[in-house]
């Protein structure tokens, strides 16, 4: 299936990266979307993920424009401004056995969709839920969002004067198992959680700073390129072992916390910051509500706990997906419908 | 039973009404009255009589004025009757407006303190010592309120002559499995019975005699009916937000799908439900749901209809199936939700925003309720496109009877969808290629294995391969497609049904107006003036109702709206006609009655 040239590197299903790209992107150059575009098709291949089963959903945005342009093997559905989160829920009712991919953006999630993005992660909804967090709305050309630091400054001069909402502490505490902030300048740390939120079963929400380059890239603003870089604080570094490699590598056990997957996979987590232990959400809402008084971004997974149920095992459905269920599963017989009317009588 | 002899019978004067009449119930909300009601209803229905129930009740969970009308109808008639010619008050609040608004000649039987007979002639007075009662036939004082009812059910069922042995069989099935329940309730009933016995005269104005109209018959409301077919259809997923007058279907869903839906060998559920935090939410999963290959539904009210509308929009473009069912109920807000309307007719035949045109169906009676409902979900993968399943609170929520539902034997229609084999044997498929020439494509479903098929789902601006595209004529490709597919659903959408007594004179009706359309039909032909009456079952409007719009002189239309919202798409969609088409209209929020039809038509005929 490979249409790469025979030099080129090959996962475990024999695919290279070149079969998890979609079609070229329509963003402004340099654009922080694109970079996490490229970690989602890293991830991917890395993780040797079957491209069939990826069911990839967004809102309406820059951002969520952005499932066009990877893993064209998969099937996408853009939909309304801010109503991702429903549509990820329908499809992994009607087959669980998908990968579902969601990405939004900040004005997609924390306005016009908060209430969804709520419900998602309250019902656990089996997806990565990616946030490309560039403090504007890019799409409509630079309106503050609800993500944006109080003070910042539009290209325009004006300021905003209101708080921020943080995806992140408001995961926390709506109880989401899996809760991560990262970088679009820092690949490597975004490869290792987004390949961590592969394994996860539930809600895995990513917040990643991405500055729009075009509307909210000035001095002024807090969500500059140059900003994020110089107040980025990585809490640790990340490495993702995967549950099939997790027999060959050997984890240094003492400077290293190793987290695992209901799967087997693992996540090594080399603590930067000292004393922080992200399956402490007590710990990891005060810290991050510290950095956030810095004005800094602390960044990394920022709070994991593997052993949250998803929806379809809360209702307790069956193990096949339901779309394919064949009528005699799902279409009682004439003798109940008989036994129904006798009662009705 | 050991009744003393009745005492002189009070005469009307008239001619008995035997099985012919409508007795209003006039109660306090969550006092327990609609069991007390449903059980004198049955009881009539186990003598052989066809009745009717209209709860007339309010947006409140106690406290508030509510009414039951009971309708029998020798003749089969089940619309609400305007007349009633028993009335029942229990509620001191309502009591004196109840009386002024009755009709002259009418029976009242009401608790005896309250002392109406002295507010107006005219009427044949029963009163009654409830508390006296109550207290004597029922130990727990808690339990007054409840049984008290159950006391003016015996009463009634003493003045109509109706059979005590079918009022106890009647609560025993009302109030199942409830041993104690059924005593306490059967106990009161029969000392309402014998008290009345005893201490009322008897009356020959309404009677109810033995018959034999009721037999294999069943009861039913419309909510259960579409939940039966929901069932029925294989539903697979189900994403709501309760809102009246639809909840109890998903309700009555839930409760079937516990016992019909789990896989016998490891308990686990082929349906899943979801409360959804509100009908934006709910639209969305129904899309998606229907997306990746499942049958989904939703159920609303107008208010839900709204919220959902911009998905719904986007479920038109990007074609994707689900069933949205619209229990339609007065306006928004407070005020009226608990009525019944059929006001969300031009908004369900374009929801959404841009050229939208949406298969709608009207149910008219218990059995389509549940037809219509399985036949939803194959005409929504056929057409891979949202479809509404248009009711009303009155069809929704009030008990019809109703023959027995036949078993649907037509296995389902899945649509055109390509598994892997078919699509490894096809050189170029495209999401939105009209191969065949009638507007609908093939899709594929998400996570189909074999390399290809996977495509990108995305609003109005796709070409025929689901890319991305801005060109007019891929714009214009795309909805005149879509307009395609409304055609071809002409020959696919239920018919409309005929009641033809021989006229250039027509009348057009949908949904819950049927009875009330038939009564007056044939009361307008009592009175000399034929219509043949086409009742319409669904949009698109067919080569059918074509051949009966070209070839009447006049359409009365019939509906429950203000604006003569169907008059309007008619006149849309026949503009040569326009002026045919003339509107009588209800909209007060009861259901429709006969008289208010055979006024506006003579209205119409002699002008
Ligand atoms: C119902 C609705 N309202 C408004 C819009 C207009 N709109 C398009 S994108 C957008 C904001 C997107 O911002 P964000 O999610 O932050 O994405 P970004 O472009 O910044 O990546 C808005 C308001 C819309 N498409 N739909
Ligand atoms: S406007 Fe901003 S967010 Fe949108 S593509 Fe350009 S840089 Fe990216
Ligand atoms: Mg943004």
């Amino acid at each position: 299936m490979s249409t790469a040239t025979p030099s080129a590197p090959s996962n475990k299903l024999g695919l290279t990266k070149q079969d998890y790209v979609g079609s070229k992107s329509t963003l402004c150059a340099g654009c922080g979307h694109d970079s996490i575009t490229g970690q989602i098709i890293n991830a991917a291949f890395e993780m040797s993920i079957e491209g069939h089963r990826v069911a990839k959903f967004s809102g309406i945005g820059c951002s969520s424009k952005t499932p066009a342009y990877f893993l064209n093997q998969g099937w996408g559905f853009n939909g309304v401004h801010g109503r991702m989160p429903a549509l990820a829920t329908g499809a992994c009712l009607a087959n669980r056995t998908l990968i579902n991919i969601g990405v939004s953006g900040d004005g997609d999630s924390m306005s016009i969709g908060t209430g969804q993005f709520v419900h998602a992660i309250r019902r656990n909804i089996p997806m990565i839920y990616i946030i490309e967090d560039n403090g504007v709305y890019g799409l409509t050309k630079g309106q503050f969002s609800a993500t944006a630091d109080k003070g910042s400054h539009l290209k325009s001069g004006a300021v905003n004067e209101l708080p921020p909402i943080d995806p992140c502490t408001l995961a926390i505490e709506l109880g989401c198992g899996f809760v991560a902030r990262s970088f679009s300048g820092n690949p490597k740390q975004l490869n290792a959680i987004l390949k961590a939120a592969f394994a996860y079963e539930g809600t895995a929400v990513i917040d990643v700073i991405s500055p729009c380059v075009t509307f909210n890239n000035h001095d002024a603003s807090t969500r500059s390129y140059k900003h994020v870089k110089d107040h980025d604080f990585p809490l640790h570094d990340l490495g993702f072992i995967q549950y099939s490699e997790v027999e060959e590598v050997d984890i240094a056990a003492g400077q290293t916390e190793v987290v695992t997957f209901p799967d087997g996979s693992k996540v090594a987590i080399k603590a930067i910051h000292e004393g922080y232990d992200p399956r402490d959400r007590f710990t990891a809402v005060k810290a991050i509500h510290e950095s956030m008084q810095k004005g800094e971004f602390l960044t990394g997974l920022l709070y994991i706990n593997p052993e949250n149920p998803p929806l379809p095992e809360v209702l307790n459905l069956v193990d096949e997906p339901l779309a394919t269920l064949p009528q005699a599963t799902v279409k009682p017989g004439p003798g109940v419908l008989a036994d129904i009317m006798e009662s009705l009588k | 039973m050991t009744a003393s002899l009745a005492s002189p019978a009070v005469t009307g004067g008239a001619k008995t009404r035997i099985n012919d009449f409508s007795i209003q119930v006039a109660t306090v909300n969550g006092s327990g009255s609609q069991t007390a009601n449903t059980v004198l209803l049955r009881a009539i229905f186990q003598m052989g009589v066809l009745v009717s129930g209209k709860n007339l009740f309010p947006s409140n969970i106690a406290g508030l004025p509510t009414w039951f009308t009971i309708r029998a109808s020798a003749k089969g008639y089940v619309a609400r009757k305007a007349t009633n010619e028993m009335l029942i008050l229990m509620n001191p609040e309502t009591a004196k407006e109840d009386i002024a608004k009755a009709d002259a000649g009418a029976l009242v039987i009401y608790d005896e303190p309250l002392q109406l007979d002295k507010l107006r002639g005219e009427l044949t007075y029963f009163p009654v010592p409830f508390q006296k009662l109550v207290t004597a036939s029922c130990p727990e004082p808690k339990l007054h309120k409840l049984v008290k009812n159950m006391i003016y059910v015996g009463v009634a069922a003493r003045l109509l002559g109706v059979d005590m042995a079918e009022v106890k069989k009647a609560i025993a099935k009302q109030l199942k499995g409830k041993a104690k329940a059924v005593e306490l309730n059967q106990t009161a009933a029969v000392a309402g019975y014998d008290w009345a016995m005893e201490n009322l005269p008897d009356q020959d104005h309404i009677k109810v005699v033995r018959d034999h109209k009721t037999e294999g018959l069943i009861i039913v409301d419309g909510n259960e009916a579409c939940a039966l077919g929901a069932l029925f259809a294989g539903v697979t997923v189900v994403g709501w937000y309760p809102i009246t007058p639809a909840s109890s279907l998903v309700e009555t869903f839930i409760e079937y799908a516990e016992e019909h839906r789990k896989d016998p060998k490891t308990g686990k559920s082929t349906v899943a439900i979801v409360q959804m935090e509100d009908e934006l939410a709910s639209a969305g999963v129904v899309l998606a749901a229907g997306w990746a290959g499942a049958r989904s539904m939703t159920t609303t009210a107008g208010p839900g209809i709204s919220l959902m509308s911009e998905f719904i929009g986007l479920g038109y473009y990007t074609e994707c199936p689900g069933v949205f069912f619209n229990v339609q109920r007065t306006g928004p807000s407070t005020g009226l939700p608990t009525r019944t309307q059929q006001a969300d007719i031009e908004m369900c035949a374009k929801a959404s925003h841009g050229d939208t045109l949406h298969i709608n169906l009207y149910p008219g009676n218990m059995e389509e309720c549940f037809q219509f409902s399985y036949d939803a979900f194959d005409l929504a993968e056929r057409f891979q496109t949202p479809i509404f399943v248009m009711t009303d609170l009155d069809l929704g929520m009030q008990n019809w009877s109703s023959k027995p539902f036949a078993y649907p034997d037509k296995p389902y229609d899945r649509g055109k969808v390509l598994d892997r084999k078919q699509l490894a044997e096809i050189q170029d498929w495209g999401r939105y290629q009209d191969v065949d020439g009638d507007g609908l494509c093939y899709r594929t479903l998400p996570g189909t294995p074999g390399g290809k098929g996977s495509y990108f789902t995305r609003g109005s601006g796709h070409n025929d391969h689901a890319l991305y595209s801005e060109k007019p004529e891929d714009y214009v490709a795309v909805v005149d497609r879509l307009r395609k597919k409304y055609e071809t659903a002409k020959s696919y959408v239920p018919k409309p049904v005929f009641r033809n007594l021989g006229s250039a004179k027509g009348i057009l009706a949908f949904g819950s107006s049927d009875p009330a359309v038939i009564e007056a039909q044939d009361m307008l032909a009592e009175g000399g003036l034929n219509t043949d009456y086409l009742r319409l079952r669904a949009l698109p409007f067919t080569a059918e109702v074509d051949a009966f719009v070209k070839e009447k002189q006049v359409i009365y239309v019939v509906e429950q709206n203000r604006d003569g919202q169907m008059t309007n798409l008619l006149r849309e969609f026949y503009p040569g006609h326009a002026t045919k088409f003339k509107s009588v209209l209800h909209y007060n929020g009861l259901a429709l009655d006969a008289q208010t039809i055979i006024d506006q038509i003579h209205g119409f005929e002699q002008k």
